[in-house]
């Protein structure tokens, strides 16, 4: 322990006399680790946006056999019924189209929902809110728009109008819903939009909020067990996981398999940092042996060297990733329901350790090579090195 | 079996080294034997080559000869494992290299302790030991100076101060002048007759340099493997 501790403490001393090679395999494995949790963050940010603002009371009722709310439909009577169950405090239903905007970032055209909502809309998602303007008078083409929406969209400030196909509507006010994918859309009422858009009497989905998050099941079992409807009966939550499972599953694997890549490169620089220290330190770690320190503590202290330049990498990276990245806002293309969805990338604590743990593993993989040269070198040859 | 008198502190019996370089064989040391006795100040000398660095890597326990025996400091040396070889030579040898091998980033000081941080002591009476081992090489004043702050001499000083200081029966020297100017070759020489004279160190020094040879007590001629006639 002694030997192993003297040895290790005057290899970390040298480290200023070998700084080059040991800042470019730092750098290294900084650089991986930060592109492994920004990756991930957009992951997490993604199904985080999917997913905040909903309550365990939160439920959704959809057409039975629809993936989402593009494919979902009722007609007036049907969504009567549902809106009727007396396990319900409030019920949205709610139509739900897309229309065109202008990202204000590359000027190009993309899908936005533009929903219209029932007088029980804002008191379903309890975090609702108006941040400027007013909320849409009933009866009139008027639009609020969610702050994320107006954020990344061109014309959505308060006072202007816009044109969807023949018809024009104000925007008279911004929302926010605490976080979450609805703060992407934009809000009307239901039956203005039924019009413009010719829908009739019919609607996509039903919002509803339980009394109380245990009714669900009997809600459940009220809905699907009478022989007038065919619908799909979900809490909120599990819906938007679903809706997020797509891209967020493709975000991660993007992000492990470039992560994975960059990880190779990192560990070659690592290994060749370890080898360059041992080699260069090879009369130093033979005259040791000369004087009679045994092999094994050389590897603990290449081995120590090795992880402590990662764990520096990696958290040099981590932070990195984190200043640069937590809270940067993007919109994206929801594979669910082609429309964009605004997010925030999400760095997560435990997004940070997965991207120290990494740096260590490239660390251990690149000190242990190197470590065992240093330790099975001919003490004869390393004197003569 | 293995305890030898101590009359012979070096011991070597039919010792052969050979190299395999490709499908060439080179036998560096060839049926070598080998007295030294405690006490002595042996020189050994020949061409480059000839196989003295070899010989005194073996009777340090860094190599293992092709064949024959090695006895030194009573114990047969050349069948240990290597972690066995390098507890013995932690005990009983005291290496001092052409180039010193100093570890750059330690102290004069840290340096001479380094083979005491084997041994089971406190950190007071390894600095006591460091300081006296300094003393006797003349180098108090320059404890907590670093490598590259010390002259050639000076770095020579600390080195032969680390081989002291855990006071082995043997001390090794490869060269100790080789990289040295005359006067401070001269200076280092007469500092190993001191450890020889004065404080009873048996000493096997390698050297090129007849001068250097002169202050021995004995000097072994080496020559393709196989040593030559004797000087006293």
């Amino acid at each position: 322990m002694r030997q192993t501790l003297a040895i290790t403490l005057q290899n970390l001393r040298s480290i200023p006399g070998r700084i080059g090679p040991s800042l470019v395999a730092v750098i290294g494995v900084a650089g991986v680790v930060a592109v492994l949790v920004a990756v991930l963050s957009m992951a997490r940010g993604f199904e985080s946006a999917l997913t905040t603002g909903t309550d365990p009371e939160n439920v959704v009722i959809m057409r039975s056999g629809s993936s989402g709310e593009l494919d979902s439909g009722f007609d007036g009577p049907t969504t009567r019924l549902i809106t009727q169950a007396p396990q319900l405090a409030f019920a949205s239903p709610e139509l739900y189209v897309v229309v065109d905007l202008q990202k204000k970032s590359t000027g190009t055209q993309a899908n936005v929902p533009f929903r219209g909502i029932s007088e029980d809309g804002p008191a379903v998602r309890d975090e609702f809110e108006i941040v400027e303007g007013r909320l849409f008078e009933r009866g009139r083409k008027e639009l609020i728009a969610g702050v994320a929406a107006a954020e990344k969209f061109s014309g959505l400030e308060v006072g202007n109008t816009l044109q969807f196909g023949q018809e024009r509507w104000d925007v008279v006010g911004l929302f926010s819903t605490g976080g979450g994918a609805t703060e992407s859309e934009l809000w009307t009422d239901t039956a203005i939009l039924q019009g413009a858009y010719r829908r009739g009497n019919s609607y996509s989905i039903v919002y509803g909020r339980l009394q109380n998050a245990d009714d669900f099941q009997a809600f459940k079992d009220e809905l699907t067990t009478d022989p007038r409807l065919s619908v799909k009966v979900e809490r909120e939550t599990e819906f938007r996981a679903q809706q997020s499972e797509a891209l967020s599953g493709f975000i991660s694997v993007l992000g492990y398999g470039i992560a994975i890549l960059m990880a190779l490169g990192a560990l070659f620089g690592a290994l060749n940092t370890m080898y360059t220290a041992v080699s260069d330190r090879s009369r130093e770690i033979g005259t040791l042996r000369a004087l009679g320190f045994a092999s094994a503590p050389i590897v603990v202290s290449v081995m120590v060297e090795a992880l402590l330049l990662a764990l520096a990498g990696g958290v040099i990276g981590a932070a990195a990733a984190y200043a640069l990245f937590n809270g940067f806002a993007v919109s994206t293309l929801n594979f669910s329901s082609f429309t964009q969805v605004v997010f925030a990338f999400a760095v997560t604590p435990d997004l940070l350790v997965q991207g120290v743990i990494l740096a260590l593993f490239i660390g251990l993989i690149g000190g242990l090579a190197p470590a065992v040269r240093a330790a099975r070198m001919p003490i004869v040859s390393a004197l003569r090195e | 079996m293995n305890e030898k008198t101590l009359d012979h502190i070096v011991e070597l019996k039919g010792v052969t080294k050979t190299y395999h370089r490709g499908r060439e064989r080179i036998e560096v040391l060839k049926q070598l034997d080998l007295e030294i006795e405690t006490g002595e100040f042996a020189a050994l000398m020949g061409p480059s080559g000839s196989g003295k660095t070899t010989l005194l890597n073996l009777i340090g326990g860094l190599d293992h000869p092709s064949a024959g025996e090695i006895h030194v400091s009573g114990q047969r040396i050349e069948r240990l494992g290597s972690r066995a070889l390098a507890k013995w030579r932690s005990n009983h040898i005291g290496f001092i290299f052409q180039f010193y091998n100093l570890m750059p980033v330690l102290t004069a000081q840290r340096n001479v302790e380094l083979p005491l941080l084997l041994k089971k002591m406190s950190s007071k009476e390894r600095r006591d030991r460091a300081m006296t081992a300094l003393e006797i090489v003349g180098l108090t004043d320059r404890a907590k100076h670093l490598p590259r702050e010390l002259s050639g001499g000076q770095e020579q000083r600390v080195a032969i101060a680390r081989a002291i200081v855990s006071d082995p029966d043997l001390l090794l020297a490869d060269e100790p002048t080789g990289d040295l100017d005359r006067d401070t070759a001269g200076d280092i020489l007469e500092l190993l007759q001191t450890l020889n004279t004065r404080h009873g160190k048996t000493i096997l020094m390698v050297t090129h340099d007849p001068a250097a040879a002169d202050r021995a007590g004995r000097i072994v001629h080496m020559d393709k493997g196989r040593l030559l006639e004797e000087a006293a």
